[in-house]
């Protein structure tokens, strides 16, 4: 490197530095430096975080049933919901990307349950799922039982990733829809010149051409799967349904009882398993070639 | 775009396609229906609706009838009242609706201006360790808000702000998932385009607004759609830092209304879906373009 070329180099980054700097100081300021001041509660017990106790409050919380039982719902949430979307997403997107007519106009049907507010989902989701409600009187008509209150019963877990479904799909079909219609055509027709059948193709030209969308996907439905806590407060309260207490009420819970002690360490494990986890997702990723 | 038309030449493309037309209406219809519903719902009158929807109020139960629900779409007799009553009768709903545009539209255009430079120089000009920082971007952006409840307190008590809307909007500005979005878009604008402007003379302030300003605009549409429905949405956040109840947001005073006056629940979400509706039909296809380029490499 020439002299000069450093120098711009060191230009450069300076500039970096200085468009970036509203960001980071304010990123500081609210997030990480408070975070790493919290990180200091995880390790005190009593009101103002007095008494140090090392990792008491760690296995407190390991020995915790609400604890356990939130984790537990938190990860078989994502475990069903994130798959059943990208899966139900792309076969939408594989649907909607042949040349069928009214495409925008679907699209747009496809976006709008992210225009909706909360609150008004909530109400039609209660009107749907209630004891008294729409499925049930249908259930009822074809001759089942229908008493259940979905919301309240062990059922509620579907009906959370229904909601969650129906919400988030759309978004995800565009992304596919845009992957897809960067594939070139020309490898499909070689493909069928080979005599390749339709799954063949779907299986060697359209999925490994997607995978870069398909971890962008991947990111935005697991912080959807967060959000949908949202819903399921709106639904069914603080301590709903033992199926679906997760562990964003599990935090908020113990926020509202002021045990930050509680909260702050359940936190930072949550904050341990997701950046794992992206890390996780980074390093398959880098094998597939980077989307993000 | 054909790939699976190519799939279907041959026999059989027109019950094939019909098949696929009737899948397409019955997922519209599924998506569509919450919308019509409440709009078709908001036409009727107050007792009508509390009629309808005694289980979902509950106040059946209280006057000792027995619960139940009524679907309808079409009201008995068009009816305005639930507008009139929420718009001249409540003043409480205008001065709530008033106080969501105050948090939301602040954040909205916070974020996209610190968003924006952000993710030029991390997309574009780098400095140190602007890799590592931005891994870290990514951690906090799949956080459920509950991990920072506690950060964000203690930093909000320390700095007095709570109870004020600063302690909503500040926070709101400077989360990461606007930097995250516009990033991935700028990076895959060629550099060739920065260097060809930086060669002709042009400072980094003016290749970001004159070179890649213009190509992000519908990435810059749908952070904007994207961030203003989520804060006008919010729950969480009101609840928690402002103590004061004639402050709070219309998506409380929504998330209530089901259970405390649902004779006029539905005109109420009508009116509260009015201005994202509006901001996205006139940004739909910015919003869409923008959702579609952010994904793909």
């Amino acid at each position: 490197m020439t002299v000069l070329q450093t120098k711009l180099k060191t230009r450069q980054s300076i500039a970096g530095f200085i468009f970036a700097l509203p960001s980071l100081a304010g990123f500081a300021l609210f997030f990480a430096i408070p975070f790493a001041i919290s990180i200091y509660y995880c390790f005190t017990q009593g009101i103002g975080g007095i008494e140090f106790v090392g990792f008491q409050n760690f296995i407190d919380l390991f020995h915790s049933n609400s604890f356990l039982l939130a984790s537990k719902n938190t990860i078989i949430f994502n475990a069903i919901s994130v798959p059943a979307i990208i899966i139900l997403s792309f076969l939408l997107s594989l649907l909607l990307n042949s040349r069928i007519k009214g495409l925008p106009v679907f699209r747009s049907f496809f976006i709008l349950p992210l225009v909706i507010p909360v609150a008004s989902v909530i109400l039609v989701w209660n009107i749907l799922f209630n004891e008294y409600g729409v499925i049930n009187s249908i259930l009822i008509k074809f001759g089942f039982a229908g008493n259940i209150d979905w919301i309240k019963s062990d059922q509620s877990m579907w009906v959370l990733v229904l909601l969650y479904l129906w919400k988030n799909c759309g978004y995800n079909v565009i992304l596919f829809l845009a992957g897809l219609s960067n594939i070139p055509k020309e490898y499909y027709e070689s493909a069928r010149m080979d005599g390749a059948g339709p799954l063949a193709c779907i299986k060697n030209i359209t999925i490994p051409f997607l995978i870069p969308t398909g971890f962008f996907v991947l990111m935005m439905s697991i912080v959807n799967s967060f959000k949908v806590f949202r819903e399921a407060y709106l639904l069914a309260g603080s301590y709903p349904s033992l199926k679906i207490y997760m562990l964003q009420h599990f935090m908020n819970n113990n926020f509202m009882n002021l045990s930050y002690q509680r909260l702050t360490t359940a936190a930072l494990i949550m904050a341990v398993v997701i950046a794992l986890l992206v890390f996780i997702v980074f390093k398959i990723e880098a094998r597939f070639g980077r989307s993000i | 775009m054909k790939t699976m038309e190519n799939f279907l030449a041959g026999s059989g493309i027109k019950l094939k396609s019909l098949v696929k037309y009737i899948i397409m209406l019955c997922i519209s219809a599924a998506l569509l229906f919450p919308v019509v519903y409440m709009l078709a719902n908001s036409f009727m009158s107050s007792s009508e609706v509390m009629e309808n929807y005694s289980a979902v109020s509950g106040a059946a139960v209280e006057e000792g009838r027995t619960p139940g629900i009524t679907f309808s779409l079409i009201p008995e007799k068009v009816s305005f009242m639930q507008y009139y009553n929420v718009l001249l009768r409540k003043p409480r709903f205008l001065f709530m609706f008033w106080n969501s545009v105050m948090v939301t539209v602040p954040i909205m255009l916070g974020q996209i201006v610190v968003a924006t430079m952000a993710a030029y120089a991390f997309a574009k000009l780098k400095f140190p360790f602007s890799d590592k920082i931005f891994y870290i971007y990514i951690i906090v952006m799949m956080m459920p808000y509950q991990v920072t409840l506690v950060p964000n307190y203690i930093i909000l008590d320390r700095t007095n702000l709570i109870g004020s809307y600063w302690s909503i909007i500040l926070p709101g500005v400077f989360s990461t998932f606007g930097v995250f979005l516009l990033r991935q878009f700028m990076i895959n604008i060629p550099d060739d385009y920065c260097e060809a402007a930086k060669i002709d003379g042009a400072g980094y302030w003016k290749s970001l607004t004159s070179i890649l300003l213009p190509q992000c605009k519908g990435a810059i549409a749908s952070l904007a759609i994207l961030v203003f429905i989520d804060n006008w949405n919010m729950v969480e956040q009101p609840l928690v830092f402002l103590k004061d109840e004639t402050m709070h947001p219309l998506s409380i005073f929504l998330s209530r209304i089901n259970s405390e006056d649902i004779g006029i629940a539905f005109a109420c979400g009508i009116l509260y879906m009015f201005p994202t509706l509006l901001i996205f039909l006139y940004g739909e296809n910015y919003f869409i373009e923008g959702i579609e380029l952010s994904g793909i490499k």
